[in-house]
């Protein structure tokens, strides 16, 4: 069974591979029971959206 | 090379001087030069470099400087600059010279208190939910505490997340530059983004809900 720390591994690098067929079926179980792990995964792409958001010029 | 370098940097420091005059806030801009070098000092090994990026990227921006009615555009549009500055010359191939202390804070210890023994979430520490991230962007307040939760981060950490998702290099070019494994560079960020959204839960998104200011 995938535990919490397993799963946010997962979900960072996620942003940085394409995650095994194997990896994805433990993730996706887990988090479909995990409420904690579903937000984690929602902030990695906010830090995301916050990092470019930093940068971006939203003047123009 | 390194003539080039201290050439073309005093060169743009004495453009820099210039065009100075045009900043009624010579404090603001001061402050606003500190944290770009910070930030380039950060990415880039060689100092000279740094300074010219910040350089090029303040001359740029001072341009237009009429065009910004908010000092919060002109700082946008600033680090934009600098970023791209950054990612051509981390592109051509720049190496990090620092690389072994990359991996000394390499320890879980500072994660320990978020898992219990069983790699679940401790109670107080479970992830909540932020709700759109486009809503906290629009917030000046928030990027004060984004900054600071940046700053909290190892200096390795910072550097290589803000490689990652400020200027986007591609992770072998980071890999490259820094002399990592993809493993290495996995684990970094891995590290920096629990830091990070567990900072900005505790110091923005928790607050916001205690204190009833969120808007939903």
């Amino acid at each position: 069974m995938m535990n919490c720390k397993n799963a946010t591994r997962l979900l960072s690098d996620k942003k940085e591979r394409s995650l095994s067929a194997k990896e994805k079926t433990s993730l996706s179980i887990h988090t479909m029971m995990c409420s904690a792990c579903r937000n984690f995964g929602k902030q990695m792409d906010s830090l995301s959206v916050f990092s470019q958001s930093y940068i971006k010029n939203k003047s123009q | 090379m390194k003539s080039d370098h201290t050439d073309s940097s005093n060169k743009l420091n004495a453009k820099t001087e210039d065009v100075s005059g045009m900043f009624d806030d010579s404090a603001y801009l001061t402050e606003l030069r500190i944290m770009m070098l910070k930030f380039a000092k950060s990415q880039l090994a060689d100092e000279a470099l740094a300074e010219d990026a910040v350089q090029e990227a303040l001359i740029g921006a001072l341009k237009n400087a009429d065009k910004f009615e908010r000092r919060s555009a002109l700082k946008t549009w600033v680090f934009a600059i600098l970023k791209n500055k950054i990612a051509d010359i981390l592109r051509k191939g720049q190496k990090y010279v620092q690389t072994s202390s990359l991996l000394e804070d390499d320890n879980d210890e500072s994660l320990d208190h978020l898992f219990n023994h069983h790699g679940r979430w401790n109670k107080n520490e479970m992830p909540i939910n932020w709700g759109s991230p486009h809503e906290s962007v629009k917030q000046d307040h928030f990027w004060r505490t984004f900054e600071a939760c940046l700053e909290h981060l190892p200096d390795n950490q910072a550097r290589v997340f803000m490689m990652r998702e400020f200027i986007e290099l591609e992770a072998n070019q980071i890999c490259e530059n820094l002399v990592i494994t993809t493993n290495n560079l996995h684990v970094i960020l891995y590290r920096a983004r629990l830091q990070l959204r567990e900072c900005l839960e505790n110091n923005w998104f928790l607050k916001k809900e205690c204190t009833g200011a969120g808007t939903l």
